[in-house]
């Protein structure tokens, strides 16, 4: 099966969405990960106190929420919509979350590439409708998503080498037409792509291809090259699909030198047990609003691009043998 | 001699075990459910028996021996009851085992917690 | 420019490779995993359980006199127990992660299936959660077991009377 990066326009441009503010939550192993300092909220334990890890999840993203609001004084009467999404089965973390929330809301699915998908879908609205103060968040659990889409917690499985350790956090972020220091400026809008790869434990090669693809689109609708952007960054193609991904853009003629992989910042892939590095939800948004984004805040980057990845299987799809389709939504954030 | 002997037989199946795993796309639910029927299949000629004579517990532990089992019970039956017997001495042999096994596993379930 | 793109007006028409290509690349770039040290460590751990269980069945042969064929049962039930307790305490897998093979295709495996699946749903409650859930993972080895049983135990018995 093959695609194209086709002669479509799938990037969306905009004049005034700006960030406001963000806010983040990690687990331990996180917190305890080189970009550690980064984050203001983190618990020691998976649990947060809760007796479910599904509550922890939740409760974890509350607290992201709020200290996101309480940056900029802002309470949940401030914002005209919300949007997010998780890895759970029917977006439980998030609609548990937004019934607290009571503002308009829009719950998405875009498996680990959800922190794009979030924030296009706010720009989107911030920029075109009348709906000006629009909160974007994503979580994601260990805990949860290995009950889920892998084994019990307890089961004494040894775990593939490719696979990927499932970040425990949330990311939220605020924004509006409020003028402010760093903007979101483009949104390219990715395609599902499939090139028949079926080793759910090797989620990096599966979502390789659909980064490839997007950043591709991004570049050709802009007509931009690598090297305008400070950095490039996917979501969690892992350390394994990362070197595919420069292969595929070296046979192309282009040097990626200026890309990294959220996964693999997020932690210290030698030294904590996170196989190939990290994956879920919170991997790209906690990398880009706890990290880039001061980064961008400080000027110490001026314009980054953002392609969370998502693999878009489910646990019944990969027990019929299907093969894992994927999605990658690129986000360029940038100082004004 | 009979604990070297246990030690290198059980060892010696999760060594093979290990490398299927290892090499191919099969979990260990495909290779259980592999060895547990090659533990039956081995009982159709007798030969489990003379395994567990010479390896002792190190034949008994893997879950080859609960195909064993269940074919050993079945077979005991056949002589009172003939092709009935199958079916009734099924799990004559396993039925310690797997009481216990979700007898405990309950118990433990509702003690503790999950942890990460 | 390589075979995979051509430029067409201003635009890099992508034309993404196909299946085999891309698993071509893909396999080229595979880190190299040593399988050899999983292969020592499940016939160590495979065969520490086989020890132990044999000196348990010293031990309630003398405890319990009992002959070597009667002490197996006991043997048996005290290494699920163990299991189990391991399983519970959140032990077990972090041996399994270094044993693999050594810890599930000895009974430990079987009852380590259950408890985990049982404590996992616990938040489903005792009856939707623990009771439904025990067998999810070790249900598959009773089917099989069973099934094998009972075509074999039909073939041996028909064939060899």
């Amino acid at each position: 099966m093959s695609s194209s990066a086709s002669q479509k326009n799938a990037t969306l441009t905009f004049q005034n969405v700006y960030i406001e503010s963000t806010g983040t939550f990690v687990g331990p192993i996180e917190k305890e990960g080189p970009l550690g300092d980064y984050f203001e909220n983190y618990s020691d334990d998976l649990y947060y106190g809760e007796k479910t890890f599904e509550k922890a999840e939740r409760e974890m993203s509350k607290i992201a929420i709020d200290s996101c609001l309480q940056k900029v004084n802002r309470t949940y009467d401030d914002l005209d919509l919300v949007v997010a999404g998780d890895l759970l089965n029917q977006l439980t973390a998030s609609n548990f979350v937004a019934k607290d929330l009571n503002t308009p809301f829009i719950g998405v699915y875009g498996a680990c590439s959800t922190a794009c998908l979030s924030m296009l879908n706010a720009a989107t609205y911030v920029e075109h409708t009348s709906f000006k103060r629009v909160l974007a968040y994503t979580s994601s659990h260990n805990a949860t998503a290995e009950r889920q889409y892998r084994y019990p917690l307890e089961y004494g499985i040894q775990k593939k080498d490719m696979t990927t350790y499932t970040a425990t956090g949330c990311g939220s972020i605020l924004l509006s037409n409020q003028v402010s220091n760093v903007r979101i400026a483009h949104a390219t809008i990715g395609k599902v792509i499939d090139l028949n790869q079926k080793d759910a434990n090797d989620m990096g090669r599966a979502m390789v291809p659909c980064a490839y693809d997007t950043l591709h689109q991004h570049l050709n609708d802009l007509q931009r090259t690598v090297n305008d952007y400070d950095l490039i960054v996917t979501g969690d193609l892992s350390t394994y699909g990362k070197e595919i991904l420069k292969e595929l853009f070296k046979a192309d003629g282009i040097n990626l030198d200026n890309y990294d992989d959220c996964g693999c910042m997020l932690f210290d892939i030698a030294n904590q047990e996170v196989f190939q590095g990290g994956s879920g939800c919170a991997c790209s948004a906690l990398v880009s609003y706890g990290y880039l984004y001061p980064l961008l805040q400080q000027k110490k980057l001026h314009r980054v691009l953002i392609l969370a990845t998502g693999a878009l299987l489910s646990p019944t799809s990969t027990q019929q043998k299907e093969s894992i389709p994927c999605i990658s939504h690129a986000i360029s954030m940038e100082v004004v | 001699m009979e604990y070297l002997l246990a030690f290198v037989f059980c060892g010696f199946v999760c060594l093979v075990a290990q490398i299927i795993y290892d090499r191919t796309k099969l979990t260990p639910g495909h290779i259980t459910c592999g060895l547990v029927v090659f533990g039956a299949f081995l009982d159709i000629f007798d030969l489990y028996d003379k395994l567990i004579s010479i390896f002792h517990a190190g034949a008994l532990l893997p879950i080859t021996s609960f195909g064993h089992s269940l074919m050993h019970g079945a077979l005991e039956k056949t002589s009172e009851y003939g092709l009935l017997g199958v079916a009734m001495g099924m799990f004559d042999l396993t039925a310690a085992g797997i009481t216990s096994a979700i007898l405990f596993a309950f118990i433990v379930a509702l003690i503790c917690k999950p942890k990460s | 420019m390589n075979k995979f793109t051509r430029l067409v007006k201003n635009r890099i028409e992508v034309k993404l490779m196909n299946e085999n290509q891309y698993n071509k690349l893909a396999e080229d770039l595979k880190p190299k995993v040593s399988y050899f040290k999983n292969a020592v460590l499940a016939f160590l751990f495979g065969g520490c359980i086989g020890l132990f269980g044999q000196i348990l069945v010293r031990i309630y042969m003398n405890v319990l006199h009992l002959t070597e064929k009667e002490a197996g049962t006991p043997m048996i039930v005290t290494m699920i127990l163990i299991a189990c307790v391991l399983t519970g305490l959140g032990i077990f897998d972090k041996i399994a992660k270094y044993a693999g093979a050594g810890t599930f295709v000895p009974i430990t495996g079987f009852a380590n299936a259950l408890t985990s699946a049982a404590l996992e749903s616990k938040s489903e409650g005792i009856v939707l959660g623990v009771a439904s859930n025990m067998f999810k993972l070790g249900g598959a080895v009773i089917t099989f077991g069973v099934v094998a049983a009972y075509v074999m135990g039909v073939i041996r018995y028909v064939f060899f009377g």
